[in-house]
């Protein structure tokens, strides 16, 4: 088939992760003939990122680090059996990079995640589209953070899932929320030295969430296990604490650490305890969803209680624009198994239009599943506020968008000797957020620097204005011109 | 047991075990970095590990700009490091 051919499917769902799968299997189990459009080359997204089964060590499992795992294998499992008989059409390293709407119909136009993925569609025409683009590392700059040897605190939990070693590397592990902890268990498992994990907000701010908490049994029993990984390797856990600074120039050499205040305000960190000597940094500040091809198809989006911009879906997973359903972290981070719960919600809804859904009791068991899930996503999102002021600790010339090497200075000179008073303008005046990775790591934080010169906070506008993309990622001339060929949507 | 390939890096071949990643493989050669940026010329690697950054673009087989963590190995796959960056 040529790469610039069209595929007529009933569903398209885009993404390859918790929801994705979840979704894509409902969908067929209810006779609806799927399109899995997924940039990566295994199922799994992020969350069940794992080994190609022949780079596995001796000794070495499919399953080492993963969490419900059994629940992934199900799904693997009978995806494969629809796969077979051709009602779900896998197509693996094929990224998304936009979707048009037509009056019954939606287009998804397709290109090659790496040069030597062959594309066994330029574009997907279907009535209905379920994105499930899942999210990724939010990131605050801070002075140094580009020196090689930092990275983001999922991007060394994909490193060590894709079997990569980091034997005899001492790091560090900073930022908020409980994605630290699997951070620096991965880390372990790798063969690094953890020498410390450093949690911006106070212990007590777990507290404020318990009851939530206690009704998530699997959620304690997951914080125990990694409790014990610190346990057993000494790994100290140092609350109210933030790494501040990086040192080093073609390489990481150590961190400055900093007390966060109870007012969000920091503090140097004194003596022994205000430095560490590492080779890699983990940052992670939550996540942030990927909210590129919501925003360019025209889904109404708010910014959450964490702070990120999600899409707005009504019970059924519909957006506000006709045929576009959306599932997992795209509509509010809450983790994996919210995401399976929400992807088989939104494909029942699609289905029940055309054929049979999950049913009205297994409907109401999920929503019941969700709310509980939320009210533990919020809860940890409650305890895993950014710290206030962050934005005091950059220096003028620390890098805010890696891409196009944009400072913070040179955002404040925007905002103050160019009067720009939101995101968007000073994007246009910086190229903040207009290189190769459009914003997707920079966004959020370039959002906060420009809000904080007007004393204010950053609003979902000025997010949305950094989640706009014409192309919702990179796409060769050649599929460009290529994608000419077909017709729009009717 | 893991099968091995062995990919070519800047003319020199680096043993890599099948279905890692590029990224994989060139940090357990213990580079951190393989490019530097258009303006201020400073050396990047791997940052996101996801494909979302496109901090750790390399040149594989003659096809510029690809991200060197989302790319699997392939036996005699050519990386070059020193090719432009953009």
């Amino acid at each position: 088939m040529p790469a610039t051919s069209e595929l007529r499917v009933e569903v398209t769902v885009v993404g390859g992760g918790p929801a994705g799968l979840s979704s894509a299997l409902t969908a067929a189990h209810a006779g609806l003939r799927v399109a899995l459009v997924d940039a990566g080359s295994r199922l799994g997204g992020q969350f069940w990122r794992h080994p190609d089964p022949q780079s596995l060590a001796p000794g070495q499992a499919e399953s080492d680090g993963q969490h419900s795992w059994r629940v992934f294998e199900r799904m693997r499992a009978q995806l494969r059996g629809f796969i077979a008989t051709g009602r779900v059409l896998h197509l693996a390293g094929h990224t998304a990079w936009s979707i048009e709407r037509g009056e019954s119909a939606s287009v998804v136009r397709l290109t090659r995640s790496w040069d030597a993925v062959q594309l066994i569609a330029g574009s997907v025409r279907s009535e209905h589209v379920i994105l499930c683009p899942g999210g990724y590392d939010r990131q605050l700059p801070v002075p140094g953070w580009t020196v090689p040897g930092v990275m983001a605190a999922g991007g060394v939990q994909a490193l060590v899932k894709n079997g990569g070693r980091l034997d005899g590397r001492r790091a560090v592990v900073t930022g908020t929320g409980p994605f630290l902890l699997p951070v620096a268990a991965a880390l372990t498992r790798a063969g690094a030295t953890v020498v410390a994990v450093c949690e911006a907000n106070p212990p007590s701010a777990w507290l404020t969430g318990t009851g939530s908490v206690l009704r998530m049994p699997s959620k304690i029993a997951e914080a125990l296990e990694f409790g014990l990984v610190l346990g057993r390797h000494r790994i100290p856990y140092r609350t109210r604490t933030a790494v501040t600074r990086i040192h080093g120039t073609d390489h990481v050499e150590g961190v400055t650490l900093s007390r966060v205040r109870a007012d969000g305000g920091i503090v140097p960190s004194a003596g022994a305890r205000s430095h560490l000597e590492v080779d890699l940094v983990a940052l992670g500040w939550g996540f942030t969803p990927d909210l590129g091809l919501a925003v360019a198809a025209g889904a109404e989006v708010r910014r959450d209680v964490d702070g990120s911009l999600v899409a707005v879906v009504d019970d059924d997973y519909r957006s506000s624009v006709a045929g576009l359903s959306i599932a997992g972290e795209a509509t509010g981070v809450g983790g994996a198994m919210m995401a399976v719960h929400e992807g088989e919600l939104a494909a029942s809804a699609v289905a029940s239009e055309t054929g049979v859904g999950v049913g009205p009791a297994r409907a109401a068991r999920l929503r019941r599943a969700i709310a509980r899930e939320r009210a533990f996503a919020r809860a940890m999102h409650g305890a895993s506020a950014l710290p206030a002021g962050w934005t005091a600790w950059l220096d003028p010339d620390t890098v805010v968008c890696r891409c196009e090497e944009v400072s913070a200075g040179d955002i404040r000179n925007a905002c103050g000797d160019l009067g720009a008073d939101d995101a968007r303008t000073v994007k246009a005046l910086t190229r903040a957020g207009m290189g190769w990775c459009q914003g997707r790591v920079c966004g959020f934080a370039t959002c906060e620097v420009t809000a904080s010169c007007a004393a204010r906070s950053s609003t979902a506008d000025d997010l949305r204005a950094m989640s706009k993309r014409v192309l919702a990622s990179p796409v060769r001339l050649g599929d460009l011109a290529a994608s000419d060929d077909t017709q729009g949507p009717r | 047991m893991s099968a091995e390939v062995v990919i070519v890096v800047d003319g020199a071949p680096v043993i890599a075990r099948a279905g890692t990643s590029v990224a994989v493989a060139l940090t357990e050669t213990g580079r951190l970095a393989w490019r530097t940026t258009r303006f201020g010329g400073a050396p990047r690697g791997l940052f996101c590990g996801i494909g979302v950054c496109y901090d750790c673009l390399v040149e594989i087989d003659g096809a510029p700009a690809q991200r060197a963590c989302i790319v699997p190995v392939a036996d005699g796959m050519k990386v070059n490091t020193r090719a432009g960056h953009e």
